[in-house]
């Protein structure tokens, strides 16, 4: 909602400005906004709440969602470690999963991507992808869950992310790293603290002993085995640690921001 | 002498007779409330992935899509637990559960469903349950035990993993919690056909007597 605040323009009407930016919309988006509101309206007789009223459903699940995330910090255990599987394990095929088809995905260039390091750090260089190779890694056999309730068996290989976060400088006081990705329509997703810190979770550079292949995030994924997929980005291009909250893509559309698990 | 007593208690008993207290009244329909949005919010999020080869209609499910399912599902669980929880520490201590529910005997059920299926059930009493009234209620109490439970499991996969592993893991756990909804449901039918057939159970469960 903060975000929605600020980017809301003094002397524009507030509707219209949501049905223009409605229209521009991908065609499936649209379709999802549009069905949730159209259901939340389905809802008023359940609730005795009118979706218009400053009280409306839609608010109160909000709320209890920003409750939950708070719930869900307090639950989080720091040296609680996602189970870790065999090789044999691993689900054969892994499944490929973004909202668009895999010939959509992100066709990045290893050889002139760099990583951006912004924000709350000390250290903003950049980082090409071979520099970052340099760095040690270690490989994690962990269940990816989905939000769709699915779930699969991967192996992934990187540098875990709180010993870059040590190596730029960062100021772990802060609340969030921000993550910016290079598929269409621009994905990021924010990452707590104390979830970016903890130990399993990493800067991927390969999956199954190979380089990261494009259908999995290629050049770099964020590995989190203590969040949900979606906040597991892919194709990242920047980082910024930051104590804003700036919002995601599937967050701002309903989904719960801590989605921990 | 003796006459007296009788009708004193007859007169005591008709009077205020109260079959269903009004705590088990209001956490009764909080839950049914709770649990329409819990199964139809439940319905939303098990078709984004679902288990079988079947999905639920969209018109009977809640939230619109996912992101509206899940938002219901984990605003709604709170109310659920909340008031499951006060149901069953009021059922321990009350000693409901002991007196209601208390013996279950299989020549009892057996005798009970024969009775029932031959319509010779008697429902002249409402404040005791028959012994088919005491499986199905004690029942449905563990499977709500254990939707809950694989509920939490499948929300919390690593940080409860020990509660994860209970269920088999996190696939485990969605399958159990598939099926505890498949049995509330069943027995909601039954219930809900049931309460309809015998109106006065209804009643009691609304006003008291």
């Amino acid at each position: 909602m903060g975000r929605m605040r600020k980017l809301l323009i003094p002397g524009v009407d507030k509707t219209l400005l949501v049905r223009d930016a409605v229209k521009s919309m991908p065609d499936l988006t649209r379709r999802r906004f549009i069905s949730g509101g159209a259901s939340l309206g389905a809802l008023t007789f359940l609730t005795g709440c009118d979706v218009t009223d400053s009280f409306s459903a839609e608010e109160m699940l909000k709320q209890v969602s920003k409750f939950n995330d708070g719930v869900q910090a307090l639950m989080f255990n720091p040296n609680a470690m996602a189970p870790t599987f065999p090789e044999s394990a691993i689900t054969k095929p892994f499944p490929f999963n973004a909202y668009y088809d895999l010939d959509e995905a992100p066709e990045v260039d290893g050889k002139t991507w760099k990583l951006e390091v912004r924000g709350l750090v000390e250290n903003k260089k950049s980082w090409t992808l071979d520099e970052l190779y340099q760095l040690p890694q270690v490989k994690q056999v962990t269940r990816h869950i989905c939000v769709e309730g699915w779930s699969a068996i991967g192996s992934w290989t990187g540098t875990p992310l709180r010993d870059f976060l040590k190596l730029v400088g960062a100021d772990t006081r802060a609340k969030y790293v921000w993550f910016q990705c290079a598929d269409k329509d621009g994905y990021n997703s924010p990452l707590d603290m104390p979830s970016a810190l903890h130990a399993q979770t990493q800067m991927t550079f390969k999956f199954g002993d190979e380089i990261l292949p494009r259908a999995y995030g290629f050049p770099m994924k964020i590995r989190v085995p203590t969040k949900l997929g979606f906040k597991n980005p892919k194709y990242v291009m920047s980082m910024e640690v930051t104590n804003d909250y700036k919002g995601g893509f599937w967050e701002d559309q309903g989904y719960n921001s801590f989605s921990g698990s | 002498m003796s006459a007296v007593t009788v009708s004193d208690q007859h007169a005591a008993s008709t009077k205020a007779k109260i079959i269903q207290p009004a705590w088990v009244r209001a956490l009764h329909w909080t839950n049914a409330f709770a649990m329409v949005l819990m199964i139809m919010s439940g319905w939303q999020i098990y078709n984004a992935s679902p288990l079988f080869g079947f999905t639920f209609p969209r018109s009977i499910t809640l939230g619109g899509w996912l992101a509206g399912g899940l938002l219901w599902h984990f605003a709604a669980m709170w109310l659920l637990m909340v008031n499951g929880l006060i149901y069953l520490v009021m059922g321990f201590v009350t000693g409901r559960f002991r007196k209601k529910l208390l013996p279950i005997t299989p020549e009892g059920v057996i005798s009970d469903t024969r009775a029932a299926l031959t319509g010779k059930l008697s429902h002249d009493d409402l404040s005791r349950y028959n012994y088919v009234q005491k499986l199905l209620y004690a029942g449905i109490i563990v499977v709500g035990i254990l939707i809950v439970l694989s509920g939490l499991a499948l929300w919390k996969p690593v940080q409860l993993q020990y509660l994860a592993a209970l269920f088999g893991g996190y696939e485990g756990a969605r399958y159990v919690h598939f099926f505890c909804m498949a049995a509330i449901v069943a027995f909601l039918v039954v219930h809900v056909a049931l309460a309809l057939l015998v109106p006065k159970s209804l009643r009691a469960m609304i006003i008291g007597r």
